[in-house]
């Protein structure tokens, strides 16, 4: 045993050391996703018996208009998120500079990160308020109609996303300002003196250097866009008649909500999200090795 | 989560002074009658039931609304209570047929319950079986502000023409015929329920909530043509699909909306707001089809015992209490509802008064609610179409087209 032990100490002391995490992945993660696909192969309430019912789940969910409505919504999610990027550069920038008081700023600019998505949904559903939000009134006020932007299926998942990106833009910004500390003063000097400035300069020698915080920068909004959530559930509960629901309000909604609690279609819905999810992950994975390989 | 309340001290105080030959039993109810009047009427309900039972021991697990609806299924199969509270009709089929609660017919055969409860015996009823106590329910039907009528010189409506008309004189003096608030959907199953109920009867309401007529039938689309002369005729508050019930309660609170199809619990937020009872009316929902009886809906709450309480023996002493005439009116006065049995006293309120006067004499039927009537996923798919259908009525076939895809699917 002791020998043994001796022996092999090297190869077998780090997987002891994983052992607690792989075990907690195993348990709360890895383990899930397999009961979440066999769960969709049943019809189940989460009380009385499971019926098994093979792909039928999938099959309905293929001609089920709300689960297109949800997964077009998720895509207009995933490309408009993506706006908290340049938005959080551009602040960034704004605020990457040394004048007095200008950590205040700094704060104030990370101010809606901080507070709870709940507090934004419900700011933002006074801001569209048709009757005395913000919004409405402006518009009124250089002559346009008032929109209500979160009782019109066609303007309410962009009004969602609007108030998502605000809090978005503050965490894409914190990355970035992280990351132009870290940006060589040498290089930009070197650059003046080649005469670049302006937009060239940031181009050519300043986001090069903050390729580490765009990465990790979209990586976040991506993950933040897909499990957009709270601020649907505050805002308009998925309504006017489910058009702004997205994957994982729906998948919540069939499943756990009032009038749902179709556990098998709630998980086919889980499985597809995860699919989608999963295409994402994969690419993240596969440039990460790359870049560790030096490829 | 919930907040243990504390069991009273002075129960099991007595238990032990009267000697060990009593037995304490302990009696775990969970409620989420978390309002204030409801919190309060069952904390006088228990401590009145402790004090005629100085040997059970009641524990009393308070839960808020929303997570009740979730936590319900949790407690009901992992750690039941000995008593939960629930509502009538089809909301409680699930839990009957995974075989989660107790039929309680010797409680209402033993204490006359069957003469007492009759009226709502019905609701109770599932394979022939009954299923609980019923002890509160409450009348839906329009609230308006009385003196925006008086100005506008408009009489109750009584009929369909008269309310068209009144609603016309209204939005002529600029003011919204009907506040309503759509956003979390129910309120929308409202309207169509009293239109459905005045168009088709209380028999077609029972038979479409329980699937068993199709959704694109023509009596459906009768009931809908109904709504769709409202809607065109600007009855509803523009953007309702952006509000709670709550929030809708503004413009008619302002003067800006004369009416509101609801149930008897706005009565409360409005004189809050500081309406007066002067200001505030109720009347009945105006006939449309004469030759169609009056129905109404009055949704009712109900207790239950589920299948796996330990402490059935003193639970049916509870349940017995709780269904006795004094003890019923009681609870009401607190809750400002109306209580179930026939024994029972009204409340002097006047809503109360004209409510209990209307289903008293109500002979089409009472139903639930369109989302207790029907099963949860119809109710859902249902309501969700009503709501689109008020902000765009021309997509009335593909709506209902939709539902009857859903109602293929549910009733099976």
């Amino acid at each position: 045993m002791k020998t043994y032990w001796k022996k092999n100490q090297q190869r077998l002391a780090p997987w002891l050391f994983l052992a607690p995490g792989i075990a907690m992945f195993a348990i709360y993660v890895i383990i899930p996703i397999f009961q979440s696909m066999s769960i969709s192969l049943y019809a189940w309430d989460g009380l009385g018996e499971k019926e098994y019912v093979g792909l039928s789940n999938y099959v309905e969910l293929m001609d089920d208009d709300a689960f297109y409505t949800s997964l077009k919504n998720n895509v207009i999610w995933l490309v408009l998120y993506m706006l908290a990027i340049p938005a959080g550069l551009f602040v960034a920038l704004f605020l990457n500079q040394t004048v007095r008081g200008i950590r205040i700023y700094k704060s104030l600019f990370f101010f809606p990160f901080v507070i709870s998505q709940v507090v934004v949904g419900l700011v933002f559903s006074w801001f569209y308020d048709p009757n005395f939000g913000l919004l409405n009134i402006a518009l009124q006020a250089i002559g346009f109609d008032p929109i209500a932007v979160l009782a019109d299926e066609d303007w309410v998942t962009y009004g969602i996303i609007a108030a998502g990106l605000w809090p978005q833009t503050a965490y894409c910004m914190i990355l970035y300002l992280t990351g132009l500390n870290a940006v060589d003063p040498e290089q930009i000097e070197a650059a003046r003196l080649d005469n670049a400035k302006g937009f060239k300069m940031l181009w050519y020698v300043v986001l090069p250097q903050l390729k580490p915080a765009t990465f990790i920068a979209m990586v976040v909004t991506v993950i933040g866009a897909l499990r957009s959530f709270d601020l649907i559930s505050i805002m308009t509960d998925g309504g006017p008649w489910g058009s702004s629901r997205v994957l994982a309000f729906y998948m919540y909604e069939q499943a756990f909500s009032e009038y749902g609690f179709r556990m098998g279609y709630g998980a086919a819905i889980a499985v597809v999200l995860f699919l989608i999810m999963m295409v994402y992950i994969t690419a993240f994975l596969v440039k990460m090795y790359r870049d560790e390989r030096g490829l | 989560m919930f907040h243990r309340t504390k069991t009273l001290a002075a129960a099991v105080a007595t238990s032990t002074l009267l000697g060990s030959s009593l037995f304490a039993g302990e009696l775990v109810i969970n409620t989420d009658t978390s309002d204030p009047a409801p919190k309060a009427a069952f904390e006088a309900l228990i401590a009145g039931f402790e004090a005629e039972n100085p040997d059970v021991k009641v524990t009393w697990n308070l839960f808020d609304h929303e997570g009740y609806k979730t936590s319900i299924r949790n407690f009901l199969t992992a750690d039941a209570p000995d008593l939960a509270n629930w509502y009538a009709g089809n909301r409680m089929l699930p839990y009957v047929n995974a075989g989660l609660f107790e039929p309680v017919d010797d409680v209402w055969a033993e204490h006359g319950l069957n003469e007492s409860l009759a009226s709502a015996k019905g609701s109770m009823t599932i394979d022939g079986k009954i299923w609980g106590v019923p002890y509160t329910y409450y009348q839906w039907g329009v609230y308006y502000r009385k003196d925006l009528f008086e100005a506008n010189n408009i009489a109750v409506p009584t009929n369909w023409d008269e309310f068209k008309a009144a609603g016309a004189t209204l939005t002529a003096a600029g003011i919204t015929p009907v506040t309503i608030g759509t956003k979390y959907l129910w309120t929308a199953g409202g309207v169509f329920d009293y239109l459905n109920l005045r168009t088709n009867g209380y028999d077609f309401h029972m038979a479409l909530t329980k699937g068993e007529v199709a959704w694109t039938d023509d009596r459906v689309r009768a009931t809908m043509a109904n709504w769709k002369e409202l809607i065109d005729a600007g009855f509803f508050l523009e953007n309702h699909a952006a509000y709670s019930w709550q929030e809708a309660l503004a413009p008619m609170v302002q003067g800006d909306a004369a009416m509101y199809v609801m149930g008897n619990f706005a009565v409360a937020p409005l004189r809050e707001a500081g309406l007066t009872d002067d200001q505030i009316g109720f009347f009945q929902f105006p006939v449309i089809n004469p030759d169609v009886p009056l129905a109404e809906e009055a949704p009712t709450d109900t207790i239950h015992i589920p299948a796996n309480a330990k402490n059935k023996e003193d639970a049916k002493k509870f349940l017995a209490y709780l269904a006795r005439a004094d003890v019923q009116t009681q609870i009401n006065d607190t809750l400002g509802q109306l209580p179930i049995n026939s024994g029972s006293s009204v409340g002097d309120d006047k809503f109360l008064q004209a409510g209990y006067e209307m289903l008293s004499s109500t002979t089409g039927g009472i139903a639930q609610f369109f989302d207790r009537d029907a099963p949860a996923e119809m109710a859902k798919a249902g309501m969700e179409g009503f709501q689109e259908f008020m902000v765009k009525p021309e997509r009335l076939d593909a709506i209902l087209e939709r539902l009857e895809k859903v109602r293929g699917r549910v009733y099976k």
